[in-house]
């Protein structure tokens, strides 16, 4: 029983950083219809630099790990939605008319970039990441099913779910992204202007996305710069099977997928823990290509 | 003036706003172990500069593709004007540079140094497997991006054939392309209903399954170790090392031209068309009585067919294959070869293969920088040049002139 709860914690837990990186995905999908090959490197761009703005403040000052932990993650967040703006900007702005496959080869193209960037700026090899979250006292370690980090990434994925929620159901911007992703001729006739959207929209993605990354890179203590191949991709796998563009089904998309693979490698087999994501994603787009929660589109020539 | 003023403005922004991006990553460097923070100012400097003239170029590139100067070129030509393009065409140019052509090909390996034929060797298998690849995203606009589980499908049954059975290269080559083909069909038969970004993703997913797979069968596939020892071809008796790189590097080329040859073929066909029109509009194609399934199973069966012969020759000419020679960037070093020559053009496809692989081989200084200069290929190719650096020449059909 112990096992399956742990399973269960573990599967949440990565079921959450999906869903903090899915979100972006599913979000500039709904406004844009791209799949932004390289949103997984702004999530390992996030771990980068919280990572490389904490060791400093570690080593050059002498601030309490809270306060570090709380500077990195701000550096991070805004490192992150800065590289998601700018990448917009150069590799899918010109690209906004022309065909759907000319864009997505621009994201590849992108995300190769990203990924040997920080690679040729930084390292090849794995950088220890010291956790700068403290332990809390009221989980003794080995006794308690909930380490402190799941349960950090537990709170903050909910808390970062509720408040984008709250932005999109009842600010003015949230119902300008909403009207953008039904109909962008429409929505710019009542004066939205799309640009300001959807840098928006790269713009919370990508915070997301580091708020992700800086939880992950604390939870397993080691991050290099192909992290966020995989991880996009799953997280990918995740908005896909709630159904993309909706982003109550990227949460559950990605609580489903974390799931499956905590239960697949923790009953089944380790070693194809990643296997399960691509098969999920097989056996969804053949059944319901629309998703978990997703609509059904009318093709129309 | 003004305009000018404007213009340094906008670079001079640009600039700054890149060298705050980069800070944390290009300036500063954290060695935990021994509490070392180094600070990379110049980096910052290079940054600031580059971005500066960059930013104005690709301002000036931008500008000069919306308002259309660039493309006037395309499809019109002048009469009585050179065009290389044509005058390869006639006849009295074109037996004779052929014959050059054929004559240095034949001599290139006693001409050259052995490590230069390898070379040129791989260089033509890339070709091969641009070629096959760009059936499928040329012709029938299906973006693959797990063409690299094909190849390693042609691989692996060379080496498993020869490990368990022991079967030779000769015998293996169209085995290899028969598994090739086979697989295209089975990955094929579930993305039926797939289209356009969607597809692309899921070939990408069977791609990695299928690396998965060989990495992890070990008792079967030999697993990350992969397979050793795999017999080069023999010409009647066993060759040496230089012979077998020699006697591949032949039959590579015999391979391209029978490649081109049915690629050809295949554009004039009942399925090329068929292809042609699946890719323009696939409802379209379907009301007009095409079967989308059929064609788009022949359409991975014909990719899969080249990439497993490849598969088999790079067994060969290497001796051993494991599947960290199977990854998505195989896959994804091929779609560049295809992208940046010109999608559905063959001598673009055949540039482009020859440009991925002798670039990073002959400049080894920017062999570090190779994947970086393939994503910035892969980005301003699809803003600036989509149609890549030889843009395909579709056959046009005139009515009511010499021509129809």
């Amino acid at each position: 029983m112990k096992y399956f709860l742990q399973l269960v914690l573990a599967g949440l837990t990565k079921g959450s950083i999906y869903a903090l990186i899915a979100l972006g995905y599913t979000m500039v999908y709904g406004i844009i219809k791209l799949i932004n090959f390289a949103h997984g490197e702004i999530y390992m761009i996030g771990a980068f630099t919280a990572l490389i703005v904490g060791g400093a403040l570690q080593i050059t000052t002498g601030l309490p790990p809270l306060s570090i932990l709380a500077i990195s993650l701000a550096a991070a967040i805004f490192f992150s939605s800065g590289y998601g703006v700018t990448m917009e900007k150069i590799a899918y702005k010109p690209l906004r008319n022309a065909p759907r496959l000319t864009a997505l080869i621009s994201a590849i193209g992108m995300s190769l970039i990203l990924q040997n960037y920080v690679l040729l700026a930084q390292t090849s090899d794995f950088l220890p990441f010291r956790s700068m979250i403290p332990n809390f006292p009221f989980l003794t370690p080995g006794k308690s099913l909930v380490t402190t980090t799941q349960l950090v990434i537990l709170v903050t994925t909910i808390v970062v779910m509720v408040l984008l929620t709250l932005l999109i159901k009842f600010t003015k911007m949230g119902k300008a992204m909403r009207a953008t992703s039904q109909d962008k001729v429409m929505a710019q006739l009542v004066g939205i202007d799309i640009n300001k959207v959807i840098t928006f929209t790269f713009a919370i993605g990508s915070a997301t996305a580091a708020i992700g990354g800086v939880l992950i890179a604390n939870h397993m203590g080691q991050i290099n710069f192909y992290i966020g191949f995989l991880a996009g991709i799953k997280a990918f796998v995740a908005a896909v099977l709630g159904g993309i563009g909706s982003i109550p089904g990227a949460v559950l998309g990605s609580l489903v997928l974390g799931m499956t693979e905590s239960f697949g490698a923790g009953y089944i087999s380790s070693a194809y823990e990643d296997a399960f994501a691509f098969v999920i994603l097989i056996i969804i787009l053949i059944f319901k290509p629309s998703g978990l929660l997703g609509r059904n589109e009318i093709e129309k020539v | 003036m003004n305009y000018f003023l404007q213009e340094t403005k906008k670079s001079v922004l640009s600039a700054l706003w890149l060298m705050i991006l980069t800070f944390p990553l290009m300036v500063l460097k954290v060695n935990i172990f021994e509490s070392v923070v180094t600070l990379r100012w110049n980096n910052m400097i290079w940054i600031g500069i580059g971005t500066f003239f960059l930013s104005w170029l690709w301002r000036f590139l931008l500008d000069r593709k919306e308002n259309g100067s660039g493309n006037k070129t395309q499809e019109t030509e002048i009469p009585g004007k050179f065009s290389l393009r044509k005058s390869l065409n006639e006849k009295r140019i074109k037996i004779p540079t052929l014959a050059v052509l054929a004559v240095l090909v034949l001599a290139f390996p006693f001409m050259v140094k052995f490590y230069q034929v390898s070379i040129m060797t791989s260089a033509l298998m890339f070709v091969i497997l641009g070629l096959g690849l760009n059936i499928v995203i040329g012709y029938g606009g299906l973006l693959h991006l797990g063409y690299a589980a094909f190849y390693a499908m042609g691989a692996y049954s060379y080496g498993l054939l020869y490990l368990y059975w022991g079967v030779q290269f000769w015998v293996a080559l169209p085995l290899g392309a028969v598994s090739g083909a086979v697989f295209g069909i089975v990955i094929g038969v579930p993305v039926l209903r797939l289209r356009g970004d969607y597809l692309a993703i899921v070939t990408l997913a069977f791609g990695e399954i299928a690396r998965l797979l060989l990495e992890n069968m070990s008792g079967f596939t030999k697993g990350p170790e992969g397979i050793a020892q795999i017999p080069r071809p023999a010409f009647f008796v066993k060759l040496s090392l230089q012979g077998a790189t020699t006697y591949l590097f032949y039959i590579c080329i015999v391979l391209v031209l029978f490649t081109i040859f049915i690629i050809r073929r295949l554009e004039d066909s009942r399925i090329g068309r068929a292809l042609e029109a699946m890719k323009e509009d696939d409802i379209a194609a379907q009301s007009m009585g095409i079967d989308l399934a059929k064609t788009k199973l022949i359409t991975f069966a014909l990719g899969a067919v080249w990439a497993g012969m490849v598969g088999v020759l790079l067994a060969s000419k290497t001796t051993y294959i494991n599947p960290g020679s199977f990854t998505l960037m195989e896959s994804v070093m091929i779609l560049v070869a295809v992208v940046l020559g010109g999608t559905g053009s063959i001598p673009g496809v055949i540039l482009g293969a020859f440009l991925v692989t002798l670039i990073p081989e002959y400049f080894r200084v920017l062999a570090d920088y190779r994947m970086l200069m393939f994503g910035v290929a892969l980005v301003v190719m699809s803003i600036f040049r989509p149609q890549g650096i030889i843009p395909r020449v579709r056959k046009r059909y005139l009515v009511g002139e010499d021509k129809i």
